[in-house]
Order: C-alpha cells, then structure tokens, then sequence
C-alpha cells in the first residue's frame, strides 16, 4: 500500500468523492429502486381494493383478518429493528458477542414474522381465499409474498453475516456489512408499516 | 520529472490477459465495454434484417411473403431488439469504456457486479431471441398490451419468453445503475468536481437515475403478466375486474422514462464531440446538464401522453399534455446551446462531427413531430397510425442510433489504437442520412393518410403504394449504410492508419492515455482544476487559473508504485448463469426455477469471500 505517502495523487484509492463508501451508497439506490418495486404493488393493491364488493366475488378482507394476530406479528418485526439497531451499535464498539448475540435475535424475530405470515396464508386459503379467486387473493398474496420474500432473504443475509463472525476471514466482519444490512433490515420494516396500515388497518377506518 | 515505476499485480500480466477464459472471468471496465459494443452490433444486425423482412412485406399491398402471425413476432422482436439488445447495451458499452476514463478512475466501483451486468444482459438477449427456435416467437408488441397478451389471445410460448426475458435485461440494468451512480458519484478524481464533469458522464448520471426508478415498475408488470399467464391469476383480466390498463399505466411509467434512457446517451455523446471539432468549449455547459436532469425529472410524468385515446378525461390529459410540452423546452434549450457551440467555431468535418451534426438536425425533425402529438385532439388522430413510427424512428434512429455512430467514429481511435477510414465513413453517413429519410420521411404521408402501424398488409390503391415502396427502397438503402459501416470497422481494425493518444485534439482525461489504455488506466491520479483538463494541460487555461491538470510533478514520487487490481473471476458469470436460469426455468418446471435460485445464492456467497 501506499498509504504513507500524503500525496493524494499517488494514492491507489482516492476518498469517495461523496463522502459515502461505495457499498452503502450503492445500497442506498437499490433502496430507492425498491420503493419503486412496492410502490407499484402498493398502487396494485390499492387501485384494486373493493373491486370484488361490485362483482359479488368474495371473500373480503374483513371476512379473513384478524388484527390482534397481524398486530402481534408487526410488533415482532418492529422488536427486530430494535435489536438490529443494537447489533449496528455492538460492532461499532468492536463487542463481537453482543453483535452475534442481536444478529442472531434479528434473524429470529424475522424468523418468527415468516412464520406468522406462513400461518395467515394457510388459515386465508383454508377459509376461501386462493390466489386466482378473486382480485383481493391476487393482490394480497402478491404484495403480502413479496414482503415476506424480502424477510426471508433478509432473514439468509443476516445469518450469513452472523456466520462470517466466526470466519478468520479478515474484512469480512466489517461494520459496513453489518450496517448495510441493517438498512436492508430497517427498510423492510419500513415497507411493512406501510403494508399494515394501508392493507389492514384501512379495512377497520373506511 | 522521472515517472516512476508501475507495478502490477500478477494477474495483470500479458499471458494472463489473453485467450477467451480472460474475457469470460474479466472485470476489466474495458473490455466490458467491448464486449458489450460486440453484443450490441449483433443484436444490430439481427434487428436490422428483421426491419428488411418487415419492409420487404409491406413494399407492395396484398403481399404474403411472411405471414400475419410472423409479422407480427417480426415487428415485436425488431422493437425489442433495437430498444433493449442494440441502443441500450451500445450506450452501456459507451458508459463502461469511457466513463471510468473521463473521470479518471482506475475502474468502475463495483467491477465483478458491472461484469455481472454484461453477462446477464447477454443471457438475456439470447434467451428472448432463442423463442424462435422454441415454437413461437413473441408477438404481441414490445409494449405487450393487455389482454393481448393473456393466455386467451396469446397462448403460444412467445409472451412468456418475452416477460421473463425483459425481467432478466431488467436485472442486468438496474445492477448496472446501481454501479454507475456509486461510480460517478464517489470515484472521481481529484479535483474533478460535479460541474467538472463532462457532460456525457453527466447524461450517463440522470440515464442511471431514470434506469433504477423506472425499471422497477415494468418489473411490477411484468411478474403480473406472468402470474396471470402462469397460475391464473387476474390482474389484468376484465372478466373477474381486473383492468387492462393497468398494464399500459405501469408499462409507460416505465416506458417514457426508457424514451430517455435512449436518448440522453447520445446527447451526452454528441456534447462531447461538437465542442472538440469545432475547437470551443459546449456553449452553457451547465445549462445542457440541468437541461439533462430536468428532462429526466418531467420524463416521468409525462407517462399518459401514450394512453390519450383511452379516455382519461379532459383533467388528465390536460395535465399530461401540458407536461409533455414543457419537455420541448429543456429539450430545444440542448438544441440551441449545441448549435451555439459550433457557431463562430473552426469547423473539422470529420465523419464523428457529421454524424453529431447529423443527430441535431434529425433529432429535431423526430421532437418537433413529438410535440406535434402532445396534444391530445392531435394524438387522437396519429395513435396506431404510422406517423407514429415515422416520428419515434427519427427520434431512435435519427437521434440514438446517428449519436452512437458519432462515439463510435469519436471513440474508436481511443478504444482500439487505430483510426476509422474517413472516406468509407462519409459514404457511412451520407448513406445513412439519405436512407433513412426517404425510409421515414414518408412514413408522415403514411400516417396522415390513414395507414395504421402493425398490420401485416394493405389493400392497394388508398394513396399508399408509392409511399411504401418508398420506404421499402430506403430501407435496403440502410441496410448498404450499415453494411459500409461494419466493413469499414473491421478494415479499420485490421489495418487502419495508427490513432496516436489524441488524434482528435480532445479536452478530456481520456485523451490523455495511451491508445488503446493501460490495464491500469492512470499510472497516477490526474488533478483536475477545470471542466476541459486536458485542453487546458496543452493550451493552458482560458478561466484565469494558472495550474492546470497536472500529475503531482513537483511532489517527491516514489521509485515504484504497486497498483491494485481486481483479480479476474468467474463467479460473475455464474450467477448471471442462475439469473436466465431461475426466469427461465419457470417455463420448463417450478424445479428448474428454484436450481437457478440457489445457483444465484451459492454463487452470491462465493463472490462475496472471494479475495478483492
Ligand atoms: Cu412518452
């Protein structure tokens, strides 16, 4: 390396000129292409929401949802922004325990939320409600899946980042890696808050 | 001032660097970039014939020398080819090459994804284009209109090869854009400002913006088609209330900003190549780049301009007229300030110059009629008509395609050590101009008569008959530019006269390396103090600065300098390799799709504890 020459010319790697290393900015736009992803579903759902009512093809949403269950599943993943949140802070302060004991517990709150959601779509098909049926199983089932499509694989990441704690392999356990996917873990949650209040808890308002 | 040594790594070295496993596991920005120029004349080609078939069809009415069906998977795939297999990957090649250079960059930020990017585009490009040897080409349209394209109206494979193909090309971009942002964005060089910048890399910024937003949308699309054709769902199947123009709301979303996504390469280009050959700076540079960042923030609202004849009602349309009309102004802003630039200027023609000053003029010629359907009692008229075709290929081929010829005759010198033949690439682009006039021009007369677009033949005796012949002449006229064009690249490449580091006189740091460049691009980083380094480091500065671009000359530089780079890999490769397979595979069996699952996630983690 030549990192003890000070002249910035000669150096192999300049700073980033935007001050954001290349991974979390590069992260930070595929966030942004992602909005776009669930924005469009979102818009799906909603332009669709009520339709079946007009073709009397059931069943409906208020027929199927059970708020207390949803509600017990978004408060576990929001716990597991919170302990993502603490695994960021461990390996800032260099604490490897801590940083896989919160990984670990995020992954499993995730985990957890899978499980839940596997729960409300075996209990909304056996009560009626299969994908081709209606526009409400359409749109529901795409949106809803695609979420937990991005649980799940968010699930697969922090494991693997948990596993390259235990590696010798050196740079790999940086605290970019860990923060990355924490934007990853914090943005999904994000998009489920969204989920639950225009999917869910607009049924119960209007 | 004595340049010290550069040492590479070993992989770097010369036996390392050659044979096709080199080219395969490469991660070289470089010849990414080739590679993608390569792939993007080939699809070129192919499209090009597909063109020829069509016209050869429609030279006479009554004619059945392909039939409805396969006309029909002609102007599909010749749509599809040009927009997602020629001008897109022939703009990327650009980007890859060239922008790493002009911002004085070793490479791009992230170099195994950017290979990554090539390979599934490539992948990609070929499984759509396999379709005509599996049953059935697509056929609905490179729009894929609902519920054209349900398994009602289209239930031959073709529709399937098509959505999960552009899906596949859709990863390949939005991997790409992720890239390219990081890379402008952080990888610059000393003293290479945003404003700095030179206005191609600008263009390359807002095309990667629009690429990440928009792609996403037709993504959306896209899986809903899918899940209707393949597990019966009913999104866009009006009998259970799903509504067809869902489709052309999320496609456009997508596809206007993609009209931009075409275009602004080859404005970025021809910014670059005007200045140069008329020996002055771009006249307003800044304006030309916000001009560029506007364009692409209204490109997005513009979406319904395509849908006027579906009934909106007076508010939208209104809206969405006025909007598209606003587009016009940042547009003829680049215009002028274009013109501006070769005003008073000592004018080279070369053949690069022509084909830039080829572009303003046809491209004006293609906006002007853009305009002219902005209005929706005016849209209603030309919808499905061919006045339509006549405008998007002045604007496609007399704008992208002309843009792209002028880097390509711009950048050759730089990319290969040799010159492109400058009489073969006059006939190139007088025959070019010519063709495609007296292809398109008519295609207005066409149009206003009442010819509609997509059908496979015609009754004679409407007013038509001359005006396709017409066409049908130039477009063989085309075909013998494109002809010239190729035969003139590979004499080039095998004897052409040597190109030297600067032949053009040139401003930008890519002038400022050997020709073709080092593995290594820049054996120091340059410092750049103005938008024009290079011209300033011959000429020395017009702003009033006494330093120009220089490389740390007085600075004390060590005897050796080891450079760091990426080593070759094949991981790239094979996770592109999972990408076909997994889109692919729902076509054969569920099974497949998931191998192709688990070959992107082995080959993900791979990558990722792979030595940088
Ligand atoms: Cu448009």
């Amino acid at each position: 390396m030549s990192s003890d020459h000070s002249n910035v010319s000669v150096h192999e790697h300049p700073p980033p000129s935007f001050g954001v290393p290349n991974l979390k900015l590069a992260f930070w736009l595929f966030l942004a292409s992602d909005c776009m992803l669930f924005g469009s579903l979102i818009a799906t759902y909603l332009s669709y929401r009520g339709k079946d009512q007009l073709f009397g093809n059931g069943p409906y949403p208020l027929d199927l949802f059970s708020v207390e269950v949803t509600t017990i599943s978004t408060f576990d993943l929001l716990m597991s922004s919170v302990t993502m949140v603490l695994a960021v802070a461990a390996i800032q302060r260099g604490n490897m325990f801590q940083t896989r004991l919160w990984l670990g517990l995020t992954a499993l709150l995730g985990a957890i939320f899978v499980g839940f959601q596997g729960y409300e779509f075996t209990h909304f098909y056996l009560e009626g409600l299969k994908l081709q049926g209606n526009l409400f199983g359409s749109t529901f089932y795409v949106l809803t899946g695609f979420h937990g499509t991005h649980v799940t694989l968010g699930v697969v990441w922090l494991l693997l980042v948990l596993a390259t704690t235990f590696t010798k392999h050196k740079g790999m356990v940086t605290h970019l890696n860990v923060e990355v996917a924490g934007l990853y873990w914090h943005f999904v949650d994000i998009v489920w808050i969204v989920i639950f209040t225009l999917v869910y808890l607009m049924e119960y308002t209007v | 001032m004595a340049s010290p040594a550069i040492v590479l790594p070993e992989h770097c070295s010369e036996e390392k660097l050659s044979g096709i496993w080199s080219w395969i596991t490469t991660v070289d920005h470089k010849r990414i970039g080739v590679m993608y120029g390569v792939s993007a004349l080939s699809f070129f080609v192919l499209g090009g014939v597909e063109a020829l078939a069509i016209r050869t069809q429609l030279a006479m009415p009554n004619q059945s020398i392909v039939g409805a069906h396969f006309y029909n998977s002609l102007v599909t795939m010749h749509a599809t080819t040009m927009i997602f297999l020629m001008v897109m990957p022939l703009s990327a090649a650009f980007f890859n090459y060239m922008v790493p250079l002009m911002i004085g960059a070793r490479d791009v930020a992230f170099p195994r994804l950017n290979a990554f990017s090539f390979w599934t585009f490539l992948f990609g490009g070929l499984f759509i284009n396999s379709s005509f040897f599996f049953g059935e080409a697509p056929a609905a349209g490179w729009f894929g209109y609902a519920n054209l394209t349900s398994i009602q109206y289209s239930p031959g494979p073709g529709v399937d090869f098509w959505a999960l193909g552009l899906q596949t090309l859709g990863v390949a971009s939005l991997a790409a854009g992720f890239n390219f942002i990081a890379t402008i964005l952080n990888m610059r060089a000393p003293g290479m400002s945003l404003m700095r910048m030179p206005v191609f890399v600008w263009m390359t910024l807002v095309v990667q913006f629009l690429v990440i937003l928009s792609f996403p949308m037709i993504t959306v699309a896209l899986i809903l088609l899918s899940f209707d054709r393949m597990f019966g769902t009913n999104f866009y199947v009006p009998e259970a209330g799903g509504d067809p123009l869902l489709w052309q709301h999320l496609f456009w979303l997508f596809g206007h900003p993609e009209v931009y996504i075409l275009i602004l390469p080859a404005m970025g280009i021809v910014s670059e190549v005007l200045p140069v050959f008329a020996r002055k700076p771009l006249f307003g540079a800044p304006f030309v780049i916000f001009s560029g960042i506007l364009i692409g923030f209204v490109g997005f609202g513009v979406w319904s301009h395509h849908m006027f004849t579906t009934g909106l009602g007076p508010v939208a349309d209104t809206a969405f007229s006025l909007a598209t009309m606003l587009i016009a102004i940042p547009t003829g802003v680049k215009i002028f300030n274009w013109l501006a630039t070769i005003w008073g200027g000592s004018i080279r023609f070369t053949t690069a110059m022509l084909f830039a000053l080829g572009f303003i003029s046809m491209f004006t010629i293609g906006g002007l009629s853009g305009v002219m359907h902005a209005s929706p009692p005016i849209d209603l008229h030309h919808q499905d008509s061919y006045f339509v075709v006549a405008h998007f290929h002045y604007v496609l081929y007399g704008g992208a395609i002309l843009g792209l010829f002028s880097g390509i005759y711009y950048w050759f010198p730089k990319i290969t050590g040799k010159l492109m033949d400058e009489s073969w690439g006059k006939v190139h682009f007088w025959s070019s101009i010519i063709g495609l006039n007296v292809t398109f021009f008519p295609m207005h007369f066409l149009g206003m008569q009442g010819m509609p677009r997509r059908v496979y033949t015609y009754e004679g005796g409407f007013g038509w008959d001359l005006w396709n012949l017409c066409a049908t002449v130039g477009a063989f006229t085309l075909a013998i530019s494109a002809l010239i064009f190729f035969i003139n690249l590979l004499k080039s490449l095998a004897n052409g006269e040597q190109a030297g580091n600067d032949p053009w006189d040139g401003a930008t740091l890519e002038w400022t390396l050997t020709s073709p460049p080092p593995v290594h691009n820049f054996d120091l980083m340059p410092k750049v103090t103005s938008e024009r380094p290079f011209w300033d480091q011959k000429y020395g500065s017009t702003h009033g600065h006494d330093d120009t671009t220089e490389v740390a000359e007085e600075e004390q530089l060590p005897a050796e300098i080891h450079i760091h780079m990426p080593p070759a890999s094949y991981w790239p490769m094979v996770v592109s390799f999972g990408v076909i397979t997994f889109f692919g595979g729902w076509m054969i069996h569920p099974a497949v799709a998931v191998c192709g699952a688990l070959t992107v996630i082995v080959g993900t983690v791979a990558w990722t504890f792979e030595p940088e």
